[in-house]
């Protein structure tokens, strides 16, 4: 137990002390510390275990870098998996555990795995368990993988915010470049936002003594008042985790534990990277022992936390930063020993933790080893930019290179590690001069891993990638980067290589003898730090996810007693009443087949067409002739797309001479505007058509049976309803409560059918008064399941559900203008390629069982193989049995056939007949 | 090639692995090979690979640009299934399930074929008849698929939403047992390392700048490695298909667009199966390692450029969150995109270029991954009879002028 | 999130847009003869250029259709105009 707090150091508040318990064990930290920093000043080492070997692990870094100590923690209800102990800060009441260990890190049964290394090495899945089968092996391999369990909990408050940000400089990072940087564009008049992932800005600040002769907690204090004062903004605890197209960065705002980050998703005119860098770890044998740590890390943790890693410390570095780093511990207290590790290969004991150091003859005790095998700056999003690296040799590191549009990297980040030539790139950067990349005093030694050397050599902590693994991928001619990585699973853990990455290389470069920048990099992938899921999702949840369409109607409806359903985004009556849905059902059609039907048909797309060419380009855009159409009358047709098959079917009134109404399925009137305004404005001249979609103005009622005219008769709409007057498929405009109504006698349900369309805020009254004269009459409201019945006894198709995205109007039955139209159409060249004139076409038809409803989704099969399918099935109230209507290969020309019917295992007989089975010469339809 | 086998790993482990040899070679490229097949990734090398075995052609050379295995064959969500609708389809693909299955043994390499099933739900009453209809087609085509109700769904993935408050409750879904997922990189390492011990040369960072075309045929392969004569070529470089196309002077019905992944940090197995809800357009299952691998649809902007866009990020990541609420509190570990080719019908281009003696292989959209065994079989099938089988004749790029489109979002309503 | 300079109401998030096309697409009169291989082409054909492409695409909100220069691999935009204005 070496860990310790050391008095006067730290940002951590004494005055409150916070409890908590480590794999069972209670301890007690303040606020301000980390997880990490809590428990090392407790004493306790072991943190975690590695993913493959359940070797025990200790600290790496004090912040993002560590990727050993993974724990899963809960706190009042909330409990979240592998959180990092370095950046998850302390709370009172946390309960966490190492993950993947068991019972717990100091002591994980699983231990015993790292005897078995040897053939647990780099690819060893590829090599194994291909006999007998994978299968046998699987299950139990993914037990023992993963890191955290997730609980099955649903975390009802655990919710995003998502805001959008923008700012004339984004400044991410906000240590001393960071600040510097900010203050001085703020001041210079730029709106300025500053995001550091810390809870206290600074970065590596309070490693020093003072700055500007002042203490660095009050010179940090200063650089956020004067940003504040000068207008700019300071995000703590905010990570910008990746860089988007266009420029959009993204930020999470982490607030206490268990709430979910806020997305911020920021768009700044210009951006200061200022990141710093991180120490690369040393590679020798058994560094991976609890103990060998970040030098940096070290550092770091007594100057923010006050805690003191251990007592007796080697610090092995091979580079000139480290001296300051080492005369700073020493000064805390501790015993400090420099160790040159190019005066000859090191090795740290064997051991649970690490307990002393080989180098060549010499042996010393110590209780923490920290290391620092010199910086590397973070460069991620940078790449995420697009930015360029190039390789710097005398800092032995990848730094910035050619920029992206509108960002500069300064600092550490920029490999300036001497604090004034940052501080004065900081300043240039503000005002968008190009920071004076000038001498360093930073001097670093060449130290890389040797390939050849004895012993365990770890590269990657947390997915066990030791030097060996490098040399078999090499030796197997893995030695792409990608391939490296992806073999080795270097990389890969929860830091995506944040430590491992560089080792990883320079073994490789070793290997291969050639220079580390040919060895290259793999590609930096966002997000920087893992973030929640939850962090995209948002108010994008439940309902909101992608809102429904509502009817101007939808209270009336409720006070009906309708079952609302969804309908091609819209939510709609189904039903109405409490009683079983088929009896409903079937109660409303005999009503509207004996009576009339009151339905609410709003959805239905109502585009205008106006215009001097509104003729010609309708000609163009419908399957039907459009020019005989004469004011007054309406036609039923197609819209095709350009590969010929069914876009949509619909009715077209022609309300005047230059003037249409446009009328198409519920679900497809975003569709159609569309496609109707591209047409318009490609190859026709816009400026002499109008397209105005009017969909959601107007509500439509439709009332529907023998009695229809006999109800509209006694609205006072100010139209003459009499049959020799208002024939089907005319269109009559009225007057409802002195606005504008539009009637059309079209018919979905077989039967006399008047649609009347009012503007939506009128609808209220007039669905009021079609109840009050159509009860009086017997009349009753119905849903869309009956109409879906109803037209389908009728032999009425419904797009997309009775016809693919193969079919073709003649497939319907409609064949005519194929021939006979002689003006171009959209489409029209396609129903002449060889699939449109070939055998086996899919036709619409109807099917009548003996043996009861067919199922929807039915095949017709044919020796065993599909002719088609059943695509309607219903119960028929007027017929009193079973209706279908399918589309089967050459039906039209097979009627009366017999064919099988197979749904799953079952096998029944239908015959094909015509798709009408209700009133089939139309004297209802024309009454 | 060293074989593996147990006692050869015993072995190997006791010293280090210093007898493993190298898994494929570096070879400089001959001036002439009988086949060169352009793109190294799953589709050119299982190419190569079954021209050695089926064909007995070893003179062969894979040209690749960077490091083999590096496009779309490794960053993919490695789904495999034959889940499909029409008996072309279905064909295709089932006979690459059937491929996969026998795979690791084939290859001596395990690509960890793991068959765990996929479900695709229903989430509506007209939703279950179309499963019904897919169901029943997938049946019929000899394909293994089960229709479950909600009830049987919760049992196979308690971790999925069935909230009465979801935005598209489940009503059910559609499973195949044989779907599942692989190893991605593994697909392409063991075709590599199969392909190269029959003798064929693979050449990686070996950019292709032009086609050299004689008397109207494709003789040649000009490469930044020199020029490489081919008796016939093959190309299989999903995502650049047109820009190889716009070398030899073909057209192609192709537009590229990202399609984007993700990954989540390792957790323990929460979620069995291959799992999509079609109204969210998103899909996941879990790897072996523990990472949930999330899919969806493509960007809406066709691009080159190999990352990722944030709308659609948000549009399936919250699409996941409303599928498995309990897994919003994952984290997210690494997003990357790849390029892929979108045909009309969204059904690959397998067959002749219209240029003499270059045969395609492209047009795989977002199912690319799963169709490695097969579509490195027909192509070999290709290139060495100089015509189609029977399984790529309907994928043929004439289909685009008969009208033979083969569409499976035909088959549930969709009009293009 | 990429933005998008429709001519008529300015910048705006591409989830406000819609994919029309290739620009440049002529469509053959078909009241005379049409091929199959140039019917299929005007259908099906895509240059899809790795680079500087040009495409007509919507902006929903106003319904105008734009030419967007842009560079396919960097997303770069370069410019816009409103379709009508290369038909005049």
């Amino acid at each position: 137990m070496s860990g310790h707090r050391v008095e006067n150091f730290g940002l951590i508040d004494r005055s409150r002390p916070l409890h908590f318990t480590f794999d069972g064990r209670r301890y007690q930290g303040f606020d301000g510390d980390t997880l990490a920093s809590a428990l090392l000043a407790n004493g306790v080492r072991i943190l975690g275990r590695s993913f493959k070997y359940h070797r025990p692990r200790g600290l790496w870094g004090a912040w993002s870098d560590d990727a050993n100590a993974i724990l899963s923690v809960k706190r009042a209800g909330t409990d979240l998996p592998n959180c990092p102990a370095a950046t998850t800060y302390l709370e009172d009441g946390m309960v966490a555990r190492a993950v993947n260990a068991w019972p717990s890190a100091a002591f994980d049964v699983k231990g015993g795995l790292d005897l078995f290394q040897r053939w647990l090495g780099a690819g060893f899945y590829y090599k194994t368990f291909i006999w007998p089968d994978w299968h046998l092996f699987e299950p139990a391999i993914r037990q023992m993988a993963g890191l955290g369990s997730v609980s099955e909990s649903v975390l009802e408050d655990y919710i995003s915010d998502q805001i959008h940000g923008a700012c004339d400089v984004l400044v991410v990072g906000g240590g001393a470049a960071g600040l510097v940087a900010a203050r001085a564009a703020a001041e210079a008049g730029r709106d300025v936002c500053l995001v550091d992932d810390q809870r206290v800005p600074g970065g590596g600040i309070y490693q020093r003594a003072d700055i500007d002769g002042q203490s660095p907690a009050d010179w940090v204090r200063a650089q956020t008042k004067a940003i504040e004062a000068a207008g700019g903004r300071v995000l703590n605890a905010t990570t910008a985790f990746g860089v988007y197209d266009h420029g959009l960065i993204g930020l999470a705002e982490t607030g206490l534990f268990g709430n979910a980050p806020r997305l911020i998703r920021m768009r700044a005119g210009r951006v200061i990277l200022a990141m710093g860098a991180l120490d690369r770890p040393i590679t020798f044998p058994e560094n991976d022992r609890p103990g060998v740590m970040s030098l940096f890390g070290a550092a770091e943790l007594l100057a923010r936390y006050g805690v003191m890693v251990g007592r007796k410390l080697a610090v092995v570095a091979n580079h000139s930063l480290a001296d300051g780093v080492a005369r700073a511990l020493g000064e805390a207290g501790a015993w400090i020993e420099r160790i040159d590790p190019g005066d000859g290969p090191i090795a740290a004991f064997q051991g649970r933790r690490v307990t002393g150091l080989k180098q060549g003859s010499h042996s010393r005790v110590y209780d923490a080893v920290l290391t620092s095998g010199g910086l590397t700056p973070l460069v991620h999003l940078w790449r995420h930019a697009g930015g360029k690296l190039s390789w710097c040799d005398k800092r032995q590191a990848f730094l910035p290179g050619e920029a992206p549009q509108d960002m500069v990297a300064i600092g550490a980040a920029n490999g300036t590690f001497d604090l004034d030539a940052a501080l004065d790139e900081a300043k240039a950067a503000a005002t968008g001069a190009p920071p004076p990349q000038g001498a360093t005093t930073y001097a670093v030694a060449l130290l890389w891993p040797e390939p050849g050397a004895k012993g365990r050599q770890w590269i990657d902590f947390q997915n066990d990638v030791t030097l060996k693994d490098i040399e078999v991928a090499a030796r197997e001619n893995y030695v792409s980067v990608e391939h490296l990585k992806r073999y080795t699973t270097l990389g890969m853990a929860s830091d995506q290589g944040k430590t491992a990455n560089m080792a990883g290389l320079a073994a490789m470069a070793a290997i291969q003898d050639r220079p580390l920048p040919e060895v290259g990099t793999t590609t930096f992938r966002p997000p920087f730090v893992p973030v929640p899921l939850e962090l995209y999702r948002g108010p994008h949840r439940q309902q909101l996810w992608h809102p429904l369409k509502r009817l101007p109607l939808e209270v009336e409806h409720r006070g009906l007693g309708a079952a609302l359903g969804e309908y091609g985004g819209w939510l709609r009556p189904a039903w109405y009443g409490t009683g079983a849905a088929d009896a409903q059902i079937a109660a409303e059609v005999r009503t509207a087949r004996g009576t009339a039907g009151l339905f609410d048909g709003s959805p239905l797309g109502k585009i205008e067409v106006m215009g001097p060419d509104a003729e010609a380009f309708l000609d163009f855009v419908y399957y039907n002739t459009v020019r005989t159409l004469k004011p007054g009358q309406i036609r039923y047709g197609f819209m095709l797309t350009e590969g010929g098959v069914v876009f949509d079917d619909g009715v077209l009134a022609r309300l005047g001479s230059a003037h249409f109404l446009v009328s198409c399925s519920s679900s497809h009137a975003d569709g159609v505007r569309v496609h109707l305004e591209a047409w318009r404005q490609d190859g026709n001249d816009p400026d002499r058509i109008f397209i105005h979609d009017a969909t959601q103005a107007w509500a439509t009622l439709t009332v529907t049976g023998p009695h229809a005219r006999a109800i509209v008769s006694a609205v006072d709409l100010g139209i003459d309803f009499a049959a020799s007057a208002f024939p089907h498929m005319a269109f009559r405009p009225g007057v409802w409560r002195g606005r504008e109504a539009r009637v059309a006698r079209v018919s979905f349900s077989g039967d006399l059918s008047f649609e009347i369309s009012v503007p939506a805020s009128l609808a209220g009254e007039l669905w009021g008064r079609l109840l009050e004269i159509g009860r009086s009459h017997g009349a009753e409201p119905i849903g869309l399941e009956a109409m879906s019945v109803m037209r389908a006894e009728k032999g009425y198709i419904i797009i997309g559900k009775d016809t693919d995205g193969e079919t073709m109007p003649h497939d319907l039955g409609f064949a005519g203008p194929r021939f006979k139209k002689t003006t171009a159409f959209l489409g029209d060249r396609s129903l002449h390629n060889a699939k449109a004139t070939g055998p086996g076409r899919k036709e619409l038809v109807g099917l009548k069982s003996t043996g009861g409803r067919l199922a929807t989704g039915a095949h017709v099969a044919k020796a065993g193989a599909s002719e088609g399918y059943v695509t309607s099935s219903y119960d028929s109230p007027t017929l009193g049995a079973p209706i279908a209507l399918g589309l089967v290969a050459d039906g039209r020309s097979r009627l009366g056939e017999t064919v099988e019917i197979r749904h799953l295992d079952q096998s029944m007989a239908a015959e094909l007949c015509a798709p009408c089975v209700f009133d089939p010469e139309g004297k209802r339809l024309h009454a | 090639m060293s074989r593996y086998s147990a006692g050869r790993i015993f072995r190997e482990g006791l010293r280090a692995g210093r007898g493993w040899g190298q898994a494929w070679r570096t070879p400089n490229p001959k001036p002439a090979y009988d086949v060169v097949i352009i793109g190294g990734g799953g589709h050119g090398l299982a190419t190569a690979y079954y021209l050695t075995k089926n064909h007995g052609i070893r003179n062969v050379a894979v040209i690749e640009k960077g490091w083999l295995g590096g496009g779309n064959t490794g960053r993919n969500t490695t789904a495999i299934r034959s889940n499909y609708f029409y008996p072309e389809s279905a064909a295709l693909y089932d006979k690459s399930v059937a491929l996969y299955e026998g795979l690791s043994r084939d290859l001596n390499y395990n690509v960890m074929f793991s068959q765990r099933g996929m479900i695709v739900c229903a989430h509506s009453e007209p939703e279950m008849e179309m499963a019904a209809r897919q169901c029943n087609a997938m049946q019929l085509n000899g394909v293994d698929a089960e229709l479950l109700d909600a009830d049987q769904v919760r049992k196979l993935e308690p971790a999925l939403n069935f909230s009465p408050t979801m935005r598209y409750p489940i009503h059910g879904g559609v499973l195949q047992r044989r779907a599942g997922t692989g190893r991605h990189d593994a697909v392409a390492w063991g075709f590599a390392r199969a392909a190269d011990a029959g003798g064929v040369d693979i050449i990686q960072n070996c950019e292709v700048l032009d086609i050299r075309i004689e008397a109207g045929r494709a003789t040649a392969v000009e490469t930044s490695q020199g020029a490489i004569k081919a008796g016939v070529i093959g190309a299989a470089v999903a995502g650049h298909s047109s820009v190889l196309a716009g070398m030899a002077g073909y057209e192609l019905p192709i537009t590229s667009y990202v399609l984007q992944a993700f990954v989540s940090e390792p957790i323990k197995p929460v979620l069995n199966r291959v799992v999509l809800c079609p109204p969210f357009g998103t899909y996941a299952s879990q790897s072996d390692k523990g990472g949930l691998v999330i899919g969806g649809g493509l960007d809406r902007i066709p691009s080159y450029g190999q990352r990722g866009n944030m709308p659609m990020q948000e549009t399936v990541l919250s699409a996941f969150c409303e599928m498995f609420p309990s897994l919003a509190k994952v984290k997210l570990l690494r997003h990357w995109g790849g390029i892929v080719d979108v045909t009309p019908d969204s059904s690959p281009i397998i067959g002749p270029s219209g240029v003499d003696g270059l045969y395609l292989n492209c047009g795989w959209g977002t199912g690319g991954f799963k169709a490695i065994p097969v579509g490195g079989y027909l192509l070999a099938h290709l290139l060495a009879e100089g015509r189609h089988h029977a399984l790529s004749r309907p994928f043929g790029l004439d289909r685009f002028t008969s009208g033979h489109l083969v569409d499976e979002a035909a088959s549930s309503g969709i009009a293009h | 999130m990429q933005i998008f300079p429709c001519p008529f109401c300015g910048h705006r998030n591409e989830t406000e847009f819609h994919f029309a096309g290739e620009l440049g697409k002529v469509r053959p009169d078909t009241t005379r003869k049409v091929s199959d291989k140039d019917w299929a082409s005007y259908l099906y054909t895509q240059r899809n250029e790795k680079g500087t492409v040009r495409e007509v695409w919507m902006h929903l909100p106003c319904a105008e259709l734009f030419v967007l220069e842009r560079d396919s691999v960097t997303m770069a935009v370069l410019g816009s105009r409103p379709l009508r204005e290369g038909q005049q």
